[in-house]
């Protein structure tokens, strides 16, 4: 088995909000996030595929193919979007990094071929970051 | 949805590889340029990973206040430019990185309540770094 990785980067803004919350409590829960104007991170994305390695190719994975899902299903909708307003995931969920990362793996796990996703990573910023493996 | 939630935090400590239980020359040849009596200091990044499911109401795994808030008065506050040796966790024992990624571990996993703990890894230079996820890892 052979896991390979390969990123991206999306620039895009959001904030957080729970319609249930009052506004004290958004307030509270979320701090400086709950701005309903919203404010914006460099994320990078970091796809982990594993697979065996096809003889013929010696590749894990095609990785143009892989590139083109990624910018397909993930950087066309997100990149320079409010999370909150354009992206049918959040409109009625918080487009926390949590979130977001869940998101992107439930965009790309039917799409690929020949190899299986392991792993998403996003970094909000180089030091925060969210790794989903597809775990109930 | 169980998702892993990574945070990375700097502090600056000195500190000096020297074993009571080993010779002077042992300890020269063992620690090398680290045994030097004075002690030396390191930019420190430590990096906790917690886990558990995302909360619904709120969309995160923990909220990072309680997270950063911990880190701050545990282990920034009991670490950050202090002479790791005179520590009593390191009376009897090296403060290598490797010991100080386990007792942050250990601060981490008796302390914070609010998501499982997965691993601490400690990066003591760009060039190196250390792992800990607990006894039975």
């Amino acid at each position: 088995m052979v896991y390979l990785t390969r990123k991206a980067e999306f620039s895009a803004s959001h904030y957080y909000h729970n319609p249930d919350f009052t506004p004290e409590e958004n307030r509270r829960v979320f701090g400086k996030c709950n701005n309903p104007n919203g404010h914006g991170h460099n994320y990078t994305l970091e796809v982990t595929v594993k697979g065996e390695v096809d003889p013929r190719s010696g590749f894990v994975v095609d990785l143009k193919q892989l590139k083109e899902i990624m910018h397909r299903e993930v950087l066309d909708a997100m990149d320079h979007r409010f999370l909150n307003k354009e992206v049918p995931e959040f409109l009625h969920q918080i487009p926390t990094t949590e979130n977001i990362a869940v998101a992107i793996w439930q965009r790309l796990v039917t799409k690929l071929e020949n190899a299986r996703l392991h792993r998403v990573r996003v970094y909000e910023t180089p030091d925060l970051f969210v790794d989903f493996y597809g775990e109930a | 949805m169980k998702a892993h939630l990574s945070r990375r935090y700097l502090f600056s400590a000195s500190h000096r590889l020297h074993s009571e239980a080993m010779s002077e020359q042992e300890n020269q040849s063992t620690y090398g340029k680290c045994n030097n009596p004075f002690g030396h200091g390191h930019n420190y990044t430590v990096e906790v990973t917690v886990s558990g499911p995302v909360d619904r109401k709120t969309g995160m795994v923990c909220n990072l206040v309680d997270l950063d808030g911990f880190i701050e008065r545990e282990v920034l506050a009991r670490y950050g430019h202090e002479n790791l040796n005179v520590l009593p966790e390191f009376a009897q024992e090296v403060p290598t990185t490797e010991n100080l990624c386990i007792q942050i571990y250990e601060i981490v996993q008796r302390g914070f309540p609010y998501a499982h703990l997965e691993r601490v890894r400690l990066e003591e230079t760009m060039m190196n770094s250390f792992e800990y996820a607990g006894k039975a890892v």
